[in-house]
């Protein structure tokens, strides 16, 4: 039953072609992402270059603990992520639904504690705004207009992959992968581990580089 | 390459309906996935916003006519270019010849029955209007002030006019573009038919797979650069905002990075059109088939490292604008490349002048000049004088108009038998190609001299010695405005009264050529296999054969 969903669309000639247009289709997309969050990244580097001392000071300020935990947190659902899409390939469906679904909980375990981190920040006045705090440090506020623009992207990122994968749950768990047919949960995959990426650079810029020097 | 096993079985022969004939409900319109209708709707959506905006222009030559501003208020003024600027980037220019062109031929063109993901295809169409409407709103609801341009902190502080709606507008019809390029990049890569190799390719091909690229790469830079100003406007401080130690130029740079490449979104298609018409109407081999095609890519590259030259009076360190200025010199490379290869291929080719020939070569000529006049621009002493008068204005609306639209009219032209199914009128053609091309020159070459002279772009009044240059700029709107209006007249004519149009009226190489007009839904009744390269024209056979009809 679950060999009927593969068919293909018209304008293929054969499920190769179409799971590698689809593939590379992802890719290309990802690059556009990748320049999408090339344009803030490169402003926070040249307004670290600029104002050094006061990112350094700033950055100290950053909740070094939630941001590790968070950066544990993403790692380990990259991990889960690639175990569900071996599942798929290999046919163990139940695994499938399994992984996908520990992988959303992981997912949003990491919204929770940047809940958490945000929240504090809030309590702490590192808002940028009228009633935006930091002693010491005059273009601390930049600093946090970074740190707001950058995880908030990010986090709608997470968002977005939270609300992909559970369509993959939900259809994984209606039997409609096989080993010949996975491309939607492989590509969803490509697509959590770039989000987990961005983190991979998110963290060291914001907690760490400045916190020693 | 496994495409070329065959797991359908081909339609039968002659039993599909054409693609126009497939459905004649809304439904079947609005919901379809065929690349070819989609074409059609974004040729519909465009016409509609370019002529919006070419309304604007006309109030503006308008108020131009005399040095005072008695027509309209200076804010007035303001939201007239920039809904002129706005509206012709990003709703007519940067979608035109990809979007319709591009989207109808490029399956054909490479012999596949459609593009590889027909349904995004349909959303960027839904993305497009969204945005359209979006800044329609804008318009409505009293206008935008900022220029198409944006600059912080005008744009994020100072306005008091509909700037989110407008860059929504724009974010959203941005992402439909990307949508468009990712989908030809990958059509290009696994659609091809059995046989089309890379070398292979129509040049139309080449062109718009460089134009995808740029699309792909550079609109999420223009994303994110309106995003972060969107932000500052509606947060009330951001990282453009001095208050707080951020830096208006950067603005600049990151928008500028999208939009000079986006001149190459602009340009690089029409370059398309004029490679198909250029041997077509010579009856002859492009000369210089893979510099052309190399020229492309080169002209994507290069165009994302000379954003800098737009900001040369915004304070870069000398070696920053020379280094600018330097690379900005060599776009003019591969772009000189093509002119000469396609001047190359009319030596010694059997030339007849229709409709689609007088466009393109009427394109040549105004590119050459609007390249040309670059060059004064990427020289950093001569832009200091330049900067922000009307010699900008003129050399940028020779590419544009000169370029772009006398492309876009070329391959309307030349495809309009193969889209409709019917002849246009040649004579009037003619005679429109004609028209545009004196009214556009009437327009714009007096603004060369009035840059020069320096009058300023964006003031509704001006110095009275200013105004005899004006006034011939206008009448030459007026006679622009004819040379577009002819050609909607009588398109719309010839789909009722036209002669019924062959496969191939011009006796074209292209596969599209090979399949009746108006195509099948699939295109092609059997996959076609492609034994030889794209341009297999021949001059003196032509030429003989023209002898022997003449006695």
């Amino acid at each position: 039953m679950a060999e009927a969903t593969n068919a293909i669309a018209e304008q293929f000639d054969s499920s190769e072609q179409q799971h590698e247009s689809a593939w590379l289709g992802l890719w290309a997309f990802l690059a556009t992402e990748v320049l999408f969050f090339g344009g803030v990244f490169l402003g926070y580097i040249v307004y670290r270059h600029v104002y050094y001392e006061s990112f350094v000071l700033a950055s100290r300020t950053t909740n070094l603990v939630y941001g590790t935990v968070n950066t544990a947190v993403l790692l380990t659902s990259s991990l889960t992520m690639a175990l569900a899409v071996h599942a798929a390939q290999v046919g163990k469906n139940k695994n499938l639904v399994r992984f996908l679904i520990l992988t959303i909980l992981l997912a949003i375990t990491f919204m929770g504690v940047k809940g958490v981190e945000y929240y504090e920040h809030y309590k702490d006045h590192q808002i940028p705004g009228p009633s935006f705090v930091l002693k010491g440090a005059p273009e601390g506020e930049l600093f946090y207009y970074f740190y707001f623009t950058m995880t908030g992207l990010h986090a709608l990122h997470v968002v977005i992959g939270i609300g992909l994968l559970s369509v993959m749950a939900l259809l994984a768990a209606r039997r409609r992968f096989n080993p010949a047919y996975y491309t939607p949960v492989e590509l969803s995959g490509l697509y959590w581990h770039f989000v987990d990426i961005v983190w991979i650079f998110l963290y060291p810029l914001i907690y760490l580089i400045s916190r020693h020097s | 390459m496994n495409i070329i096993e065959e797991t359908h079985p081909p339609p039968p022969a002659k039993l599909e309906p054409d693609y126009l004939e497939a459905g004649h409900t809304v439904r079947s319109w609005l919901l379809t996935t065929d690349h070819k209708r989609i074409g059609l709707l974004y040729l519909f959506s465009i016409i509609f916003f370019f002529f919006i905006a070419a309304v604007a222009a006309g109030i503006m030559r308008l108020e131009l006519l005399t040095p005072k501003g008695d027509l309209v208020l200076s804010e007035t003024y303001s939201k007239l270019f920039t809904l002129h600027g706005v509206i012709m980037v990003w709703f007519f220019l940067i979608p035109s010849i990809p979007t319709v062109l591009g989207n109808f031929l490029i399956p054909m063109m490479i012999g596949a029955r459609d593009v590889a993901f027909p349904k995004l295809n349909l959303l960027s169409w839904y993305l497009f209007m969204a945005g359209g409407m979006f800044a329609l709103y804008a318009i409505i609801a009293g206008g935008v002030d900022t220029g198409w341009t944006f600059y912080t902190p005008y744009s994020s502080r100072y306005s008091n006019s509909h700037v989110i709606e407008m860059a929504t507008g724009i974010f959203l019809s941005g992402f439909g573009s990307i949508l468009t390029g990712l989908n030809f990049i990958i059509t290009v890569h696994k659609m091809r038919a059995p046989g089309m190799t890379w070398f292979r390719l129509p040049l139309f091909i080449w062109s718009h797979y460089a134009t995808s690229l740029i699309l792909v790469l550079a609109t999420p830079v223009l994303a994110i650069t309106l995003l972060l100003m969107a932000l500052e406007r509606i947060w009330g401080i951001g990282i453009f905002d001095p208050r707080i130690g951020g830096d208006p130029v950067l603005f600049q740079h990151l928008f500028w990075f999208y939009s000079h490449p986006a001149v190459y979104i602009m340009v690089l298609p029409s370059m398309a059109v004029i490679s198909e018409l250029i041997p077509c109407f010579s009856r002859k081999q492009i000369f210089g088939y893979k510099f052309i095609a190399f020229a492309s890519l080169a002209i994507a590259f290069l165009g994302f490292l000379v954003w800098g030259h737009h900001m040369f009076v915004a304070g870069p360190s000398v070696y920053a604008g020379l280094v600018f200025s330097l690379l900005s010199f060599l776009v003019a490379i591969p772009s000189a490349i093509k002119v000469f290869n396609w001047t190359a291929t009319l030596h010694r080719g059997s030339i007849s002048f229709e409709t689609p020939m007088l466009y393109a070569l009427g394109f040549i000529g105004l590119f050459s000049l609007g390249g040309l006049t670059g060059l004064f621009l990427a020289a950093l002493g001569a832009d200091v004088h330049l900067t922000d008068t009307y010699f900008i204005i003129a050399h940028f609306h020779y590419i544009m108009v000169g370029g772009t639209v006398l492309g876009f009219m070329g391959g309307m032209h030349f495809w309009w038998p193969k889209i409709t199914g019917r002849m246009y009128p040649e004579k009037m053609g003619q005679l429109a190609a004609l028209v545009t091309f004196i009214g556009f020159n009437l327009t714009f070459f007096p603004q060369f001299i009035l840059g020069y002279l320096g009058m300023p772009r964006r003031y509704h009044a001006y110095a009275p010695e200013y105004q005899v240059y004006n006034v011939l700029s206008t009448a030459g709107a007026s006679i622009l405005a004819v040379g577009y209006i002819l050609p909607v007249i009588y398109f719309i004519w010839s789909l009722h009264k036209g002669k019924k149009a062959p496969a191939n009226p011009w006796n074209a190489t292209g596969l599209e050529w090979q399949t009746p007009s108006p195509p099948p839904v699939h295109n092609f009744y059997e996959t076609p296999l492609v034994v030889k390269g794209p341009y297999d024209y021949s001059p003196e056979e032509e030429e003989r054969k023209l002898e022997e009809r003449h006695g």
